[in-house]
């Protein structure tokens, strides 16, 4: 009897497929998506560890190196206070991660709470969450954010600007709430559900315990996606002046002021930051698409 | 005959070649001028305003008594005042006024008007804001022995007292109107100056439409003006290439210049002038550890102004290093003496050892403060980003905090500030309107630095009541030196200005202050 349970899982150990590197597979899947996942580790090893990367302090005044166009020395430049521009995007990457990773979390969080209880309370609740998310959506996302960073002003707190980060996650809430409803709708009518209610479960413990895993693969997908908005809308709104001000390194910053006077003469003034712009929004979205066509089941058949 | 002949034709050729210039030397009269305001003045009232925005707005509705004569500045000339005489003892100013001069409102202008609205300036009513209150101190009474004679009578002899009389802030307003309601200027126009109000559209501009009864006979030239508030540069520049607007007249910095001189070419007009205006840093000396001389002199002594000076003014309208006066002007302290005070050293190494040293000593060797600044691109934030690079070389960490207009003044004001920068918007050279900043703040709550300093009062008195130039000029010299030795507050560079225009507007007259010649009056359309 125990030589046939031998020879049965032999067997099987031998007949059951290996089970697949998930990395590895999303590699060999999501090709695109994989460079990209290199290019933002990339960028959060600059944003966290700049002094290993940027060759001089991004706050160093040069005037005898004004506008200098890249050399060896200054690998992107100086800009018009003879600072070095490598050395500020690389600074820069901080500034723009951490308002696009903070801004990205508060929006899709609190966006996913409200979509979900949306969907399990539905009625009257769902309805007033929706026409709320209607109104916010009824707003550009720009202009909804332009409003917010004017109304509410600065609040710096260890060199971050609270309220930026509040005004850049606000328009994204509405969209994230919008998409995870859709998903948490069909997660409510699923039989746990319906069990966990039977039991007695808390509203709390059923959203939070048992339909927010469930709706994890929209909200990573919509979380990686609104990283780039952030970023951009940080950008935008720092070059409009309303984001983070001189002299802190900040992709955004870098193509307002002194770069509209000077562009002709030193086109590396805006060059470089807005590929540091272009390459994160492009990197971050691209992760987002090939983390949805790897997460989405409907591709996998 | 064949000379004769070539005599002929060469009178024709010179009359043609000379005809055009001659006639675009003659004023030209009619057309519409429009022209850039790079800020929107918050009111109308001159007599409550620092600001030039106010006066771009309002000058073309008002006169004042006496003005700057701009092609020989500083030189004074009458407004509405025809002559005047001086007693030998310097204690009473006679004016004989302009006849036959009208307000807007058809109401005729007499001394009353005069004594009226000096009576405002000096003595504010209830409920209205006169800046020029402390400037105006010194007047005893004012007296009207007829409509076209206005006595002033001075408490002691004021050296800049024909200077104060010639301020563009002191619009000339309606002895009726004020009786009426002494708020009434803020909101209400009614001048005697040589353009009527038509309309302010909030956020967009102002215009006027020439005064036919405008006392200056045959001026203005121009039918009418509009004054277009641009608030952006980018703007501005592109509005002024494409046309829409004819002209800025307060400055732009020199890669503006350079810009748009490179894309209009001769169209287009530069004018540059050193200006009357000048940034300051600024301690509030009630906060500690900025109530610590140490603390604030090291922050002074840090600054390399002439390295800054060479740099900042290749992209900045900031450019001379000067104290207290206008550099270059007759009562400025000249370059040998002013490399000897604190914050002034060409040895930028050894004042930065000594600087560190200071705030060791004062224990404050890894001070952190934030630095107040207003959200202004030129030259503001270069002036912020300079400051902070040149204290962060003394370890110093600063955090460069840019604000709208409104909550930097209410910060200033009310001493919820740290460190700030300041400016001395001045539109003369005379030491008395640059030095009122910088008396004790008890009596003077325009000392933002609010540091109390009996010294400096009473250089400043000396200063204002001595009649010869030698010896007001060494209680200058004193007073700055006191000043910077105290580290209460300090220049951080004086602005250079450049003015664009068209070729064809003609007739504004250039000078260091962007306060002065905003009347219009004499500008005229060559096309």
């Amino acid at each position: 009897m125990a030589n046939t349970t031998a020879a049965m899982s032999a067997n099987s150990a031998v007949t059951l497929p290996k089970r697949p590197n998930p990395v590895m597979t999303f590699v060999r899947q999501q090709p695109m998506g994989a460079v990209s996942f290199v290019v933002i580790c990339a960028m959060m090893f600059a944003g966290l560890f700049p002094q290993f990367v940027a060759p001089y302090n991004p706050l160093d005044i040069d005037f005898s190196s004004l506008l200098a166009a890249p050399s060896w020395d200054h690998w992107f430049g100086t800009d018009a206070y003879g600072r070095d521009i490598f050395s500020r995007i690389i600074y820069g990457s901080r500034t723009a991660l951490v308002i696009g990773f903070a801004s990205s979390a508060l929006g899709s969080s609190i966006g996913a709470v409200l979509g979900i209880a949306s969907a399990y309370f539905g009625g009257r609740i769902d309805n007033w969450i929706q026409r709320f998310v209607d109104v916010l959506l009824a707003f550009p996302i720009i202009v909804l954010a332009l409003v917010v960073v004017a109304a509410l002003r600065k609040t710096v707190v260890y060199g971050v600007d609270v309220n930026l980060i509040i005004a850049i996650a606000i328009p994204i809430l509405p969209r994230v709430a919008r998409v995870v409803r859709a998903a948490a709708l069909s997660v409510n009518v699923m039989p746990y559900i319906d069990a966990a209610r039977a039991a007695g479960y808390s509203d709390t413990r059923i959203i939070f315990r048992h339909m927010a895993p469930n709706v994890v693969a929209p909200f990573l997908i919509m979380f990686t996606a609104f990283i780039a908005q952030a970023i951009l809308l940080e950008a935008s709104l720092s070059f409009l002046g309303l984001g983070v001000t001189e002299p802190t390194a900040a992709w955004g910053l870098m193509l307002s002021g002194n770069a509209a006077d000077f562009y002709r003469e030193a086109p590396w003034m805006v060059i470089f930051p807005g590929v540091a712009i272009s390459l994160a929004v492009f990197a971050f979205n691209l992760f987002g698409d090939s983390l949805r066509d790897y997460l989405d089941p409907r591709f996998k058949t | 005959m064949k000379k004769l002949i070539l005599g002929l034709v060469g009178v024709v050729a010179f009359t043609l070649a000379a005809g055009p210039q001659a006639e675009a030397q003659q004023p030209k009269r009619g057309g519409n001028f429009n022209f850039a305001i790079s800020a929107e003045t918050p009111h109308y009232d001159c007599h409550a305003s620092d600001t030039y925005a106010t006066l771009h707005f309002s000058s073309p509705f008002h006169s004042t008594l006496l003005r700057y004569n701009l092609s020989k500045f500083p030189d004074v000339e009458g407004d509405l005042a025809k002559s005047w005489t001086i007693s030998p003892d310097k204690l009473t100013y006679t004016f004989t006024l302009h006849e036959g001069v009208k307000f807007h409102n058809g109401e005729t202008f007499t001394s009353a008007d005069i004594k009226a609205t000096y009576d405002r300036l000096r003595s504010p009513p209830q409920g209205v804001v006169s800046t020029r209150r402390a400037t105006f101190a010194d007047i005893e009474s004012i007296e009207t022995p007829n409509p076209t004679t206005v006595v002033f009578k001075l408490k002691a002899v004021n050296s800049s007292m024909m200077d104060h009389f010639a301020s563009p802030w002191n619009c000339v307003y309606s002895a009726k109107d004020l009786a009426a309601d002494p708020t009434s200027p803020r909101t209400k126009i009614n001048g005697t100056g040589p353009f009527t109000f038509v309309e302010h559209v909030k956020g967009s501009h102002v215009s006027g439409k020439r005064n036919e009864n405008y006392f200056k006979k045959g001026l203005p030239y121009l039918d009418s003006y509009r004054g277009i508030f641009t608030l952006q540069a980018a703007a501005m520049l592109n509005a002024l290439q494409g046309g829409q607007v004819l002209a800025e007249f307060r400055g732009v910095s020199p890669a503006e210049r350079d810009r748009m001189v490179a894309a209009m070419g001769d169209k287009l007009r530069v004018e540059e002038s050193s200006w009357t205006l000048n940034l300051l840093v600024l301690f509030n000396t009630e906060k500690p550890p900025f109530n610590d001389i140490r603390v604030r002199r090291a922050l002074l002594m840090a600054i390399d102004r002439w390295g800054g000076s060479q740099g900042l003014s290749k992209i900045s309208t900031l450019r001379a290093v000067g104290g207290v006066v206008r550099p270059g002007s007759p009562l400025a302290t000249p370059e040998a003496e002013l490399v000897k005070l604190p914050g002034f050293s060409k040895n930028i190494k050894q004042a930065r050892e000594e600087a560190r040293k200071l705030l060791k000593e004062a224990g404050h060797e890894n001070l952190k403060f934030v630095l107040w600044n207003r959200n202004l691109a030129m030259p503001y934030t270069p002036a912020g980003v300079f400051l902070v690079d040149q204290w962060r070389q003394i370890g110093v960490e600063v955090e460069h905090k840019q604000s709208d207009t409104a909550p930097y003044i209410a910060a200033m004001q009310s001493g919820n500030f740290e460190v700030a920068i300041d400016f001395s918007n001045l539109f003369n050279d005379d030491p008395t309107l640059s030095m009122t900043k910088f008396i004790s703040a008890s009596k003077n709550p325009l000392n933002l630095s609010r540091a109390n300093d009996a010294e400096i009062d009473k250089l400043y008195e000396l200063q204002l009541r001595e009649g010869d130039i030698q010896k007001r000029k060494q209680y200058i010299q004193a007073l700055e030196k006191r000043l910077f030795e105290q580290a209460y507050q300090q220049p951080i560079l004086w602005w250079h200005r450049i003015v664009l225009s068209h070729r064809t507007v003609m007739g504004w007259k250039m000078s260091p202050s962007h306060n002065l010649g905003a009347d219009l009056a004499e500008v005229w359309l060559n096309q």
